[in-house]
């Protein structure tokens, strides 16, 4: 059965408190789950005050200063801090975003800050990605083609084929959508997920590609496509504004065109 | 200690290349069952409200008998169709998935026979 409790070592504890120094005017508190796999001891939750005087405007700038000032045990991903890289996602105050470009004063009160849900925790906010990227690989994210390039120019493409990809090219591949449907939760050894689902569809539609079929062939599965619901939390949490729920809606629409014709 | 690479266990046993038909029934039996479960509401309330004999000679009318037989049919389907994607969902142990969906799927299967059973023999008894 799936489960619908956290197995014993994985139950939250209370951890430390990270006061705010006297005097301090403007303090944020933030709620940071903390794990450290070495320990042998239960996940627990570390508070941290902040001078917000004295802090960025993003979540991750909170968690930058945590990590040079307060405590540099504090293992995290971020790169490009600008919504590009998709390294810093994780979920704030319940929902899946990029640190790096969600405001603190977006939200009031405390902010509680946990990795990316339902997947392996490598240590504190880095989760596992091995399985989500293989996935990513299945899906053959390159063009496939039998007629060989051009001699002398590129692959071209109509502006109205390349418009196709505008909303699908843009995926950064964060995994904010996938760690926030249910169906991958429980069934993500075989069911590919939003994120992974949008790229596959970004290459069914580029009007380059010559393995639509193939591709089609490959995702007719009741549990590497048909999973989905269309209960939307992806399209709801994607901090990049997409819509993986309409590409998979789409993928659904050409399965059944090709068998009704 | 698996030794499997992340991509095989990905790939796994590959594409089972079906899904489309399920998933294409499943929206085609929800849309069939608006305009039916309509009639239904008129078909229960006479069950309900008007004597025996009367109902009976109005679902003798060839339209009702073929409102009445579509309604069984695409709510039962639908039901089946909906009770499996819920077991997958939810039931990971192979063994114990595949007794579910097939109990499921006879059980409907009875039940829908037992319904048109007792239509047919309600029309034609009286």
């Amino acid at each position: 059965m799936a489960e619908f409790t956290l197995p014993k070592n994985s139950v939250l504890t209370e951890g430390k408190t990270f006061k705010a120094p006297a005097g301090t005017k403007n303090i944020r508190r933030f709620e940071v789950y903390r794990w450290d796999p070495e320990s042998g001891e239960n996940p627990r939750i570390d508070i941290y005050e902040l001078d917000k005087d004295n802090c960025g405007t993003m979540v991750l700038d909170a968690i930058l200063k945590i990590k040079n000032e307060i405590d540099s045990t504090l293992t995290f991903r971020r790169s490009c801090r600008e919504g590009v890289c998709g390294s810093c996602a994780m979920a704030i105050n319940g929902k899946n975003t990029l640190a790096c470009t969600k405001a603190i004063d977006s939200y009031s009160g405390t902010i509680k800050i946990f990795p990316l849900p339902h997947m392996q925790v490598i240590k504190d906010l880095v989760p596992d990605m091995t399985h989500f990227f293989a996935q990513y690989a299945s899906i053959k994210p390159w063009i496939e083609t039998q007629t060989p390039p051009p001699a002398d120019t590129e692959r071209l493409q109509s502006k109205e084929d390349r418009a196709k990809l505008d909303g699908l090219y843009d995926c950064i591949l964060c995994a904010c959508c996938s760690t926030s449907c249910p169906s991958y939760w429980w069934n993500s050894e075989r069911y590919l997920g939003p994120a992974v689902l949008l790229q596959a569809y970004r290459w069914l539609v580029d009007s380059r590609d010559e393995n639509t079929g193939e591709r089609l062939d490959d995702l007719e599965d009741p549990f590497k496509l048909y999973r989905c619901h269309t209960i939307m939390n992806c399209t709801d949490t994607c901090p990049k504004d997409l819509n993986p729920a309409k590409a998979i809606a789409e993928t659904k629409k050409l399965l059944v065109q090709r068998k009704l014709g | 200690m698996d030794y499997r690479t992340p991509l095989a266990k990905v790939r796994g046993l590959g594409s089972a290349k079906t899904g489309t038909f399920h998933w294409w029934m499943q929206r085609i039996t929800a849309a069939a069952l608006i305009p039916l479960s309509f009639w239904l509401i008129t078909f229960l309330d006479l069950s309900l409200n008007a004597p025996y004999q009367q109902t009976v000679e109005w679902l003798v009318a060839p339209v009702n008998t073929v409102c009445i037989t579509a309604w069984i049919l695409a709510a039962f389907y639908h039901a089946a169709l909906g009770l499996q994607v819920v077991i997958e969902d939810y039931i990971a142990a192979e063994g114990i998935k595949i007794v579910a969906v097939w109990t499921v799927n006879l059980s409907f299967l009875l039940l829908a026979l037992t319904a048109l059973i007792a239509v047919f023999r309600t029309l034609l008894i009286g």
